[in-house]
């Protein structure tokens, strides 16, 4: 048991181990202590000042963020010295800092603007002397570099170097002249370095990516995870009007921290996408008529009371566990070959995060599907697929060849959300959501289940794939217990997969947990 | 000796005895006057024996801080098994001071034979003198020293027969004041820049390539060989004072006096005796009107703070300011105040790491807007304007570069405001042009 | 960010660190117990052998020590004795802080810069002899005025000495 020390911070006590930081034991105690070189995934060099707290027999003021809490230790965040010396500092920050509010991508969750109206001077002093100018760099590929915006606080030198290891920042120069540096045709092109950009404080790093593009007071932010490979990172989905304009980010300490991949971070425009399906549709003859949900899962349903013999699932890495599990029982009564698909890509590790990387398997739920019970290779469940009865596409696109291969099946569904090249082989086309317009959950490679939430409106009439399954269970079986939401949908599946037994969206909170007996084997 | 001037009666030559006597340089003539005795009777001690002699003499640091000596050597770990490093802070970069040069380009074997015996009483094998860039004589004098000493068994894998290591190697800085401080002269060896760190830890817990360390002033370290020779309880007799100041202390006087140079004088000399009997006074026709001490980094003091001032740490302390390296700055009746507290607001403003937001924009902005009072154009509230920005400068730092520059504004608007009030009304012409 | 290559349109970097220069440096390498530590003794190497030093340079400092070149271009700018461009044959540097301003440093420099023909703080002389800098502290106040030239330090100097001092400098 590691031993504990208790401090009282403006009053209230609390209890934390032996070596806790101040900054850190305030966060138990409800407290804030405003910072900006501070972050509790880089090294701390307590140059901001900004932390300085007032702590009992101290003859100075202590800086929060390298102060260790001693036993009885009584700290006072919000006394008239540290507040004095907190408004001294925002003033110093804003002596040179250019009044760029108006035109900087920043305002709105930019952490100078906030605590200076929170505890700055109502007005600035510095008057009319001259600022210090700086023109715009271009750190490349996606990050801009505004150093009249700059507070030195360094932590994008910190992260580069600590976390990156790839150490192509600088602090340049010395005193008022220093500015942040990157060595002439060096870019900022290592495969984590977007995350400089979420760590600068102010609006001095910035993502062209992003540019001007959007406020931030106008965004909803809603917490999902990326879908980019099987690491799971935790990130906030960014919309404004119906429209994912950003991905950034969510901490997650257990997975990746602070951080995301610039791969992960800049693949998002799909799911923007306008070319969606958007009805559900029926083969008649040679053409598809767009119907009803009604008829099409009843024309599902009937498809499958009235077959036997094999089936065949072609899924994408990203269903989610509930569509994946749904599907999964609707067919229980064929011989059933499951396969997803996993595009492959190069592994990209963030050296200083042991356990964080861009994995090479660019699909989120690979590990999940395989607990599912959909192990089958790609290339041997599309070659079973040509002799299948029935054939399920989930949101796939395949190949002319391969959408050929599929001639010989018995019917064929495709469950998609953008045009699949199997369509005309198609008995019944329906419209699903995509995992940026629905409730879901993952397994992540390393067996933990998170859950991912809905950033904007489907298209159309599409629905959850998992709600087409249930619905045409439905149909076949009305007495049979079907979900009527996402979280019902995921308590049903620990029924069936001993994995996921007892876990319900509660548990799983925002940060997910790790399912019991399902740790990652052949993923790795 | 107060070189380039004779060694005045009053002074009492112990470190500055052979200043301009160029054959103390060599190895054979600084043995001829005495030396390298005190390294030999040291080999045959303990280094607890030399540290209780130190402690018992009353050393204590001149480079500013006046830490007592023996207590900072006897911080360091005993048999932690570590490699423990010595390093001489040669930075010298304190406007006023001008005293470690002229003990490393006439006695750097006095230099030598400190640091060795420094070197061997905390565990150290290795010493690394820090010489600023600048000092292009110091370096070369010292590094054909060092190489003697070398040849000679003074360094080196035997010292002297004895079985003990101690290497010294030199260091070049290259031109930052800031490396002075002697958590950034570590990370300066180290191949970074000159930041200074944040204490805890200690450099005797973790200092030079995270191992424990003790740095001191050439000065300090110079003292070592003297005090082993005739006993810490002679050194700590030498006092007229405060007897918690003993020894003698280099005092670097400049500016406005007939005989700058440096002084050597007891602990507890009157500050009077010095300015106007040692170095002869005031040019002719002229009258003291102000004394920055101990560098520039201290409250300047008025003529009249100066009358019963003592030399000593405790001394200029009661006379409000402080001994610091004792780099005396004199400013007659012709100098502007207002201008030279600009010049040296600039200083600061230069040589700030950057690191600290209350030093990195408070050293330049205090600095514009003295610029801007001294071109005519200052405003009544700047006075209140720089008080107010000086004490969000002080204390709150990670080094006190932010507070020394703060000292001289505080103490200059406090004890000198008419010279301020006569830019800000108009009534004293402008002494810049605004750029 | 300039579209350079590592080339310029000047001549291609040729190493500094070879023969002679690379065995002085490496005769460092076990004073110190890292090689970065050995940063600014090569970093004055780079400028004894070159006059200054370059970003090509700078690159291959980084890779002799293992260290990244922004690493070392950081620490370069930290240090105002390193140039980062080309200086004159003779650098200067006039101290003109308080104690020598007291002392009268300030015509010093005026001298420097008219008798040097460099008109201005930085600038390098029409004939490439000289270029001037202002700089804090020399260490040698009570021999008001000090400059250096090159590693030449002359201590003691007045407004009327340096038209002298500098004719030594060709």
């Amino acid at each position: 048991m590691t031993e504990r020390v208790t401090v009282t911070i403006d009053g209230a006590q609390v209890s934390v181990p032996k070596g806790t930081s101040i900054i850190e034991a305030a966060k138990q105690a409800g407290v804030l202590i405003p910072h900006y070189c501070y972050h509790p995934s880089l090294p701390s060099p307590a140059v901001c000042r900004m932390c300085l707290v007032e702590v009992e027999k101290a003859p100075k003021l202590m800086p929060a963020c390298v102060t260790t809490v001693t036993d009885g230790q009584v700290v006072h965040v919000n006394s008239a010295p540290a507040k004095l010396a907190r408004e001294g500092v925002l003033e110093f920050l804003l002596a040179n800092h250019p009044l760029d509010c108006p035109i900087c991508d920043q305002a709105g969750e930019c952490e100078l603007q906030d605590y200076t109206f929170q505890e700055g001077r109502a007005a600035g002093r510095h008057d009319d002397y001259p600022k210090r100018y700086n023109p715009v760099e271009d750190f490349g590929p996606d990050v801009l570099y505004v150093p009249n915006r700059c507070i030195l606080c360094t932590r994008c030198v910190r992260f580069m170097d600590a976390v990156a290891e790839d150490g192509v920042l600088n602090v340049s120069e010395r005193g008022d002249r220093a500015t942040i540096g990157i060595f002439p045709d060096r870019e900022l092109d290592h495969p984590w370095a977007g995350n400089v950009v979420d760590l600068c404080p102010v609006g001095s790093l910035i993502s062209k990516d992003f540019l001007h593009k959007a406020r931030a007071w106008d965004l909803d932010r809603t917490a999902s995870v990326c879908p980019g490979c099987t690491q799971g990172c935790n990130i906030s989905i960014d919309t404004r009007d119906n429209t994912v304009v950003r991905l950034r980010p969510r901490a997650n300490l257990e997975v990746n921290r602070h951080f995301m991949c610039d791969e992960g971070r800049m693949h998002y425009r799909w799911m923007n996408r306008g070319d969606r399906l958007e009805a559900p549709l029926v083969l008649e003859g040679d053409e598809h008529h767009a119907v009803d949900w009604d008829t099409a899962l009843r024309r599902l349903g009937q498809m499958v009371r009235g077959g036997a013999g094999t089936a065949v699932v072609l899924a994408s890495g990203r269903a989610s566990l509930e569509s994946l599990g749904w599907l999964s029982r609707l067919l229980g009564r064929y011989q059933l070959t499951a396969a997803v698909q996993v595009p492959m890509g190069d592994e990209a590790p963030l050296a200083g995060v042991p356990g964080l990387a861009l994995r090479a398997e660019r699909a989120p739920n690979l590990q999940g599907a395989r607990v599912l019970g959909y192990d089958a290779p790609w290339a041997s469940a599309l070659s079973a697929a040509g002799t299948a009865s029935l054939v399920v596409l989930l949101d796939v696109s395949l190949t002319e060849t391969e959408a050929a291969g599929l001639a010989g099946a018995g019917n064929v569904v495709v469950l998609g959300t953008v045009e699949s090249g199997a369509w005309t082989r198609a008995g019944l086309v329906v419209p699903v959501t995509t995992m940026a317009e629905e409730h879901g959950t993952w397994m992540n490679r390393d067996g933990r289940v998170q859950r991912y939430q809905q950033a904007k409106a489907p298209p159309g009439m599409a629905q959850p794939a998992w709600w087409v399954a249930a619905g045409a269970m439905a149909t076949v079986d009305p007495s049979a217990d079907t979900p009527t939401s996402a979280a019902q949908a995921f308590a049903a599946l620990g029924a069936h997969w001993p994995e996921l037994a007892g876990l319900s969206y509660q548990d799983l909170g925002f940060s997910g947990r790790v399912a019991a007996s399902a740790m990652a084997e052949a993923v790795r | 000796m107060g070189y380039p001037h004779p060694s005045h009666p009053k002074e009492t030559p112990v470190l500055s005895k052979h200043f301009g006597d160029e054959g103390a340089r060599t190895f054979d003539g600084w043995v001829q006057r005495g030396g390298y005795a005190a390294l030999r009777k040291a080999l045959e001690m303990t280094p607890e024996a030399i540290v209780e002699e130190v402690k018992g003499s009353g050393l204590r640091g001149r480079g500013g801080a006046g830490f007592p000596t023996g207590l900072k050597w006897s911080f360091m770990p005993k048999g932690d098994g570590k490699p423990h490093y010595l390093v001489c802070n040669a930075d010298e970069s304190e406007p006023g001071t001008f005293k470690d040069r002229e003990i490393m380009r006439w006695t750097p074997h006095q230099l030598i034979e400190g640091c060795a015996i420094a070197a061997y009483a905390i565990g150290a094998e290795r010493c690394y003198v820090y010489i600023r860039g600048e000092f292009t004589e110091p370096l070369r004098v010292m590094q054909s020293a060092v190489a003697e000493a070398y040849a000679r068994g003074a360094l080196g894998a035997d010292v002297f027969g004895s079985g003990k290591r101690i290497d010294v190697v030199i260091h070049r800085g290259a031109g930052a004041y800031i490396c002075g401080e002697e958590t950034a002269m570590m990370n300066s060896i180290e191949g970074r820049r000159g930041n200074p760190r944040i204490k805890p830890p200690f450099p005797a817990q973790a200092g030079l390539f995270a191992m424990p360390t003790t740095i001191n002033n050439v000065e300090t370290l110079a003292s070592v060989p003297h005090i082993l020779n005739r006993g810490g309880a002679w050194y700590k007799g030498l006092c007229l004072g405060n007897p918690k100041s003993t020894g003698t202390k280099l005092i670097s006087v400049c500016g406005h006096v007939q005989r700058p140079g440096n002084y050597e004088i007891t602990m507890g000399t009157s500050m009077t005796e010095l300015l106007f009997d040692m170095c002869g006074g005031m040019k002719p026709g002229r009258t003291l009107k102000a004394v920055i001490p101990g560098g520039s980094s201290v409250p300047i003091m008025t003529a009249a703070e100066t009358e019963s001032c003592l030399l000593d740490y405790e001394g200029v302390v009661a006379c409000g300011s402080m001994l610091g390296s004792a780099g005396m700055i004199v400013m007659d009746d012709s100098t502007d105040m207002v201008y030279q507290i600009w010049r040296l607001a600039r200083f600061y403003a230069h040589e700030s790491c950057a690191q600290c937001t209350q030093c990195r924009e408070g050293t330049a902005w205090t600095t514009k807007i003295l610029e801007r009072i001294l071109a005519g154009k200052g405003k009544p509230s700047d006075l209140d304007l720089l008080l107010s920005l000086s004490e969000n400068m002080t204390g709150k730092t990670i080094c006190v570069l932010s507070d020394s520059c703060a000292a001289p504004i505080v103490s200059g608007i406090q004890k000198f405001r008419p010279e301020f009030d006569a830019y800000l009304s108009g009534a004293r012409q402008p002494a810049l042009a605004m750029a | 960010m300039s579209g350079t290559t590592h080339g310029h349109a000047d001549a291609p970097h040729a190493p500094v660190f070879t023969g002679i220069v690379r065995a002085r440096l490496e005769a460092l390498f076990p004073q110190y117990p890292t090689k970065q530590a050995c940063l600014l003794p090569a970093l004055w190497m780079v400028q004894e052998d070159r006059g200054w030093i370059s970003e090509p340079a700078m690159a291959e400092v980084a890779d002799v020590l293992g260290l990244t070149p922004a690493y070392v271009k950081g620490v370069v700018t930290f240090y105002t004795m390193y140039h980062t461009h080309p200086v004159g044959r003779h650098f200067i540097q006039i101290c003109t802080t308080s104690p020598c301003n007291l002392c009268g440093a300030e015509a010093v420099m005026g001298a420097l810069l008219r008798d040097t023909g460099c008109g201005e703080l930085g600038a390098t002389s029409p004939d490439g002899r000289f270029t001037v800098a202002e700089v804090e502290c020399l260490g040698a106040c009570g021999f008001a005025t000090p400059i250096m030239i090159n590693d030449d330090f002359i201590e003691s100097v007045t407004p009327e000495r340096v038209a002298g001092i500098l004719q030594g400098y060709k």
